[in-house]
């Protein structure tokens, strides 16, 4: 497959990394730097020039593109190159947009302005946040075959109840998978007799009580969650507001701006919006900051979001998550104190990769930048899994690669050595990225 | 013709004047109505013909002053105020040249043609009767109040929009989709939509009327077809004129449980059931202030049900069938008088002037509630009192949290903080007018050597200014405001015009900076 990449920062880059491998890919920006810097480190054409005339599309053949993926920092750039694109060539279009106001222009009629699938930037990064509210202790986060399944990423600590037991010892729930262990940076295949240990994240997959129930043994049972604060509006603010308040979780967001607040009071009915400054204490403490679950830093900068997200926690806030811009300060919001560091370019990525895996991945999401990745398949006649046990097949498959989940007519199937898969059912494996084409072909 | 205004003078009042003309000499139409009754009834036709030969002469005439009329909103302001008063002087024609009774007199037949023109039916007529006054005379009594409820969906719809404490922007917050100027693109077909409903209804309920009338059903035998003609007129506007002397009293309970749920769609915005109409039945639901008027309602008419059912609402017993005791006549008289009083149509199924002073208050807090805005019903309405009862909820929550930023919402939508700052200042405006009106009333009263009694008054003034009708005691249902002196006539004659036009329309006029800059 050929891909045009418009625009080579953070999202462009990654995505680039993850398709050089498999497919011709082009890559579109206006900086000579960046994309010279770019050619050093990954297999791909580089073109210069702005990704929204046609004379530069032109001369990166769009023509013959079978996708143009449109991730610059600006929407109108994204839209407009789509535009552009789609009146010279029947590539598929995709465009990364922040602003939601555009997402909802396209969601009410696809493929309007050229786009044949706009991924919103602010809303993924929203559900992402939502979703690790939502299971206390996680990093991670994904859901599977339309929620039947979930995948979850854990830390090990001293104290956790399940440090130093093997993993036969801590797997007692009936529907989970423990897919891998994370140690030091390499992936660990656990089988029954793996010791967790401190410092250790483990990634679990399976039906999304049995995930709840690993996390509250985690994490011990802290209740539900009904108290979470905002900080700062940004449009990731408001979105996480707009999408805690549909999953009945009541929330409070402050806002510095008075008649920006003023704006999003408006638009959110079931959040108190607080007009004040997010480092005063004293206010912090009147809203008993001490007594909420989760706060979420979601201001217009990294750095006050890690000023704001540690502030919280050192008045006595549950947890702490953090919206990240830079992708590589994610480790060290981590080791600071920030619970969870959530990256709006590693959200899109994911989404955006999703589409572009050749074979049938129906949904993916990428773990610890992209060492290793879950995938969920419909299996089909030529997969080596269709119509054998588990146990039979799996030795066909590359090392590095675990089923977690089956789901059968919308059932959650736990997968066992002698369970047989059958054609139509979706799978949700982990895979090491190193084997990831290997097992694709396989799969 | 010079069209020169004075330099400081900034309102081009001739533009109003002639407009106001305009509408004067479209008086003959209506007023053709009566003289038709008077020629099928044998009965004197001066009053109606002299009366369009007035309107016509002094129509034509005003309409010189400016025959090429541009108005903006400060002339539309002007125009509003004067056409109620002009309509109101006209009105009194056919009553002065009839020279029959009581409203023979001037201020008296001002105060009957003002009190039909804006839909108040508080009356000063002796002898209430169709036998006394001719049934062509009585009839434009009716027909009055039904002109002025026309009026008052033309104002609803292009005047008050103007005013941000009018009501109308809030139902344009309010309504799910377009608001009620925004049924249909023009102002103009949006009142002809809105005077359809108000037509409907009225032709519906003369239908329903006839079905138990002697001729069809004979389940109210004394619903004559001049009657069935009669009571929509007053119905729809919340006028409550009755050319009978009892009121609504005296028709069988048939009769009043027709006319229950057409006071009830009076006192609805209009606009409601033009969506309704159109498939979206579900508009009543979603509708935050129908929502409120409908829980209103029946939380009053619980109330007084409960009271009239155990006698503990009943201070004598009245003269008609016994309530104690009896279902269906205490449901239907509290529902009809809760209904009644709250969209200040001012009828009555029985005179309430029998009831005890708790149902008697009961009454007197409805007389505050007033209609939906965007019905022809009077009083402070419900939207506004919605916007109150969120805004002071937003103040207690924000003692709690002094840094929360919260809209006050209607149906989802938020509210300008400038239209609710404007719902304050017009009820509190409104709530001065009436305690104002209410001193002033007992001066005039006392001062013209009528000693008038505190609920009697206190509930005059309410009334007036809500467009209801009748109060309690000495101008109860069953009585009239005739024993007032003329001073006080005028006072509640002015009570009722501000009223109606919701004060602001008025009170701008007497501003330097409506005039100068």
């Amino acid at each position: 497959m050929r891909v045009v990449i418009v625009g080579a920062g953070e999202v462009g880059s990654s995505i680039a990394a993850s398709l050089c491998a498999d497919h011709e890919v082009v890559v579109v920006d206006r900086d000579s730097d960046r994309v010279e810097s770019l050619t050093y480190s990954l297999d791909v054409l580089p073109v210069e020039g702005d990704g929204a005339s046609l004379e530069t599309l032109t001369e990166a053949s769009v023509g013959d593109a079978d996708m143009v993926i449109a991730c610059t920092d600006n929407d109108e750039t994204n839209i407009v190159a789509c535009g552009t694109v789609k009146t010279i060539s029947e590539a598929f279009t995709i465009a990364r947009v922040r602003n939601t106001k555009y997402l909802d222009t396209w969601n009410n009629a696809e493929g309007a302005l050229g786009v044949d699938l706009m991924v919103g930037t602010n809303l993924l990064t929203a559900r992402s946040i939502s979703r690790v509210i939502g299971l206390p202790a996680a990093h991670d986060v994904d859901t599977f075959a339309d929620g039947l399944v979930r995948m979850a990423e854990f830390t090990i600590h001293d104290d956790s109840p399940v440090a130093g037991t093997t993993v036969a010892a801590a797997d007692r729930f009936d529907s989970l998978t423990f897919a891998a262990i994370i140690r030091d940076d390499d992936v660990v295949i656990p089988r029954g007799d793996t010791c967790l240990l401190d410092g250790d994240r483990v990634v679990v997959i399976g039906s999304p009580e049995s995930v709840g129930d690993f996390a509250t043994t985690m994490r011990g049972d802290i209740g539900s969650i009904d108290d979470v604060l905002i900080v700062g509006g940004s449009d990731i603010g408001r979105q996480t507001a707009d999408v805690l308040s549909e999953e009945g979780i009541g929330t409070r967001l402050i806002e510095p701006a008075p008649e920006h607040a003023r704006v999003l009071a408006e638009a959110l009915p079931d959040t108190t919006v607080l007009n004040a400054d997010p480092t005063d204490q004293e206010f912090l403490e009147r809203e008993h900051i001490a007594e909420v679950d989760v706060v979420v830093a979601a201001l217009g900068n990294d750095e006050q979001n890690l000023l704001a997200g540690l502030l919280a926690k050192r008045m006595g806030a549950d947890r702490a998550i953090a919206v990240v811009e830079e992708g590589s300060y994610i480790d060290l919001f981590e080791a600071v104190g920030i619970d969870v560091a959530v990256n709006p370019r590693k959200a899109i990525a994911e989404e955006i990769t999703r589409f572009t895996r050749e074979r049938h991945a129906e949904n993916v999401a990428m773990l610890e930048s992209d060492r290793a990745e879950v995938l969920e398949i419909e299996v089909d006649e030529a997969s080596v899994l269709t119509g054998r046990p588990i146990a039979e097949s799996i030795g066909d498959l590359p090392d590095g690669v675990v089923i977690g989940a089956i789901t059968r007519d919308g059932a959650f199937v736990q997968p066992r050595g002698d369970t047989v898969i059958e054609r139509g059912d979706h799978i949700v494996v982990f895979a090491d990225t190193d084997v990831l084409d290997d097992a694709m072909t396989d799969l | 013709m010079s069209r020169s205004v004075t330099p400081t003078l900034r309102v081009d009042w001739r533009a109003s004047v002639s407009l106001v003309g305009t509408v004067v000499k479209y008086l003959a139409v209506p007023l053709s109505i009566p003289l038709a009754v008077a020629l099928y009834y044998a009965e004197p036709v001066a009053p109606f013909v002299g009366t369009i030969a007035l309107v016509l002469a002094a129509g034509f005439g005003l309409e010189r002053l400016d025959p090429d009329p541009d108005l903006g909103a400060r002339e539309g302001f002007l125009m509003v105020a004067m056409t109620w008063l002009a309509v109101g002087l006209f009105g009194t024609a056919p009553y002065l040249i009839a020279g029959n009774g009581t409203v023979a007199s001037p201020v008296n037949a001002l105060f009957e043609s003002m009190s039909g023109f804006t839909t108040t039916g508080a009356t000063v007529m002796n002898n209430i009767d169709t036998s006394y006054h001719s049934h062509a005379i009585m009839l434009w009594r009716q027909l009055s109040q039904w002109l002025g409820g026309m009026g008052i969906v033309v104002l609803a719809v292009a005047i008050l929009p103007e005013l941000s404490v009018g009501g109308a922007q809030l139902m344009d917050a309010e309504a799910p989709g377009p608001g009620i100027e925004k049924l249909t693109p023009r102002i103009r077909s949006t009142a002809r939509v809105l005077w359809l409903a108000y037509f409907g209804f009225t032709v519906l309920e003369f239908l329903l009327l006839v079905a138990v009338g002697p001729h069809v059903l004979d389940w109210a035998p004394n619903m004559t077809l001049y009657n069935a003609v009669a009571h929509p007129l007053t119905t729809l506007p919340t006028g409550g004129f009755s050319p009978e002397a009892r009121s609504i009293e005296a028709f069988s309970a048939a009769a009043q449980w027709v006319i229950i749920p057409f006071m009830a769609v009076a006192g609805t915005n209009f606009a409601l059931f033009w969506k309704a109409l159109r498939g979206d039945w579900r508009v009543f639901g979603r509708d935050s202030e129908f929502r409120t008027y409908a829980g209103a309602m029946a939380v009053l008419t619980a109330i007084l049900t409960g009271l009239l059912f155990s006698g503990l609402g009943l201070a004598e017993t009245p003269t008609i069938a016994p309530i104690v005791d009896q279902v269906e006549d205490s449901v239907r008289h509290a529902v009809f008088q809760t209904l009644a009083i709250v969209t200040t149509t001012g009828y009555a199924s029985m005179d309430f002037n029998t009831w005890s002073a708790p149902a008697k208050y009961v009454l007197l807090f409805g007389m505050f509630i007033g209609g939906s805005a965007g019905s022809t019903g009077g009083g402070i309405k419900i939207v506004r009192w919605l916007v109150i009862f969120k805004s002071i909820k937003r103040e207690l929550f924000s003692t709690v949290h002094p840094e929360a930023v919260e809209p006050v919402r209607l149906a989802g939508r938020s509210l300008d903080e400038s239209a609710v700052r404007g719902i304050h200042a017009f009820t509190l405006l409104y709530l001065s007018i009436f305690f104002v009106g209410t001193v002033l009333l007992f001066c005039t009263a006392w001062l013209g050597g009528y000693e008038l009694a505190m609920l009697d008054g206190i509930s005059a003034a309410a009334s007036a200014v809500g467009n209801v009708g009748p109060g309690f005691g000495d101008v109860g249902p069953m009585n009239g405001y005739v024993q007032f002196p003329a001073t006080s006539k005028l006072l509640l004659i002015f009570l009722m015009w501000v009223g109606r036009l919701e004060i602001l329309p008025v009170f701008v006029l007497l501003t330097t900076a409506y005039w100068r800059s």
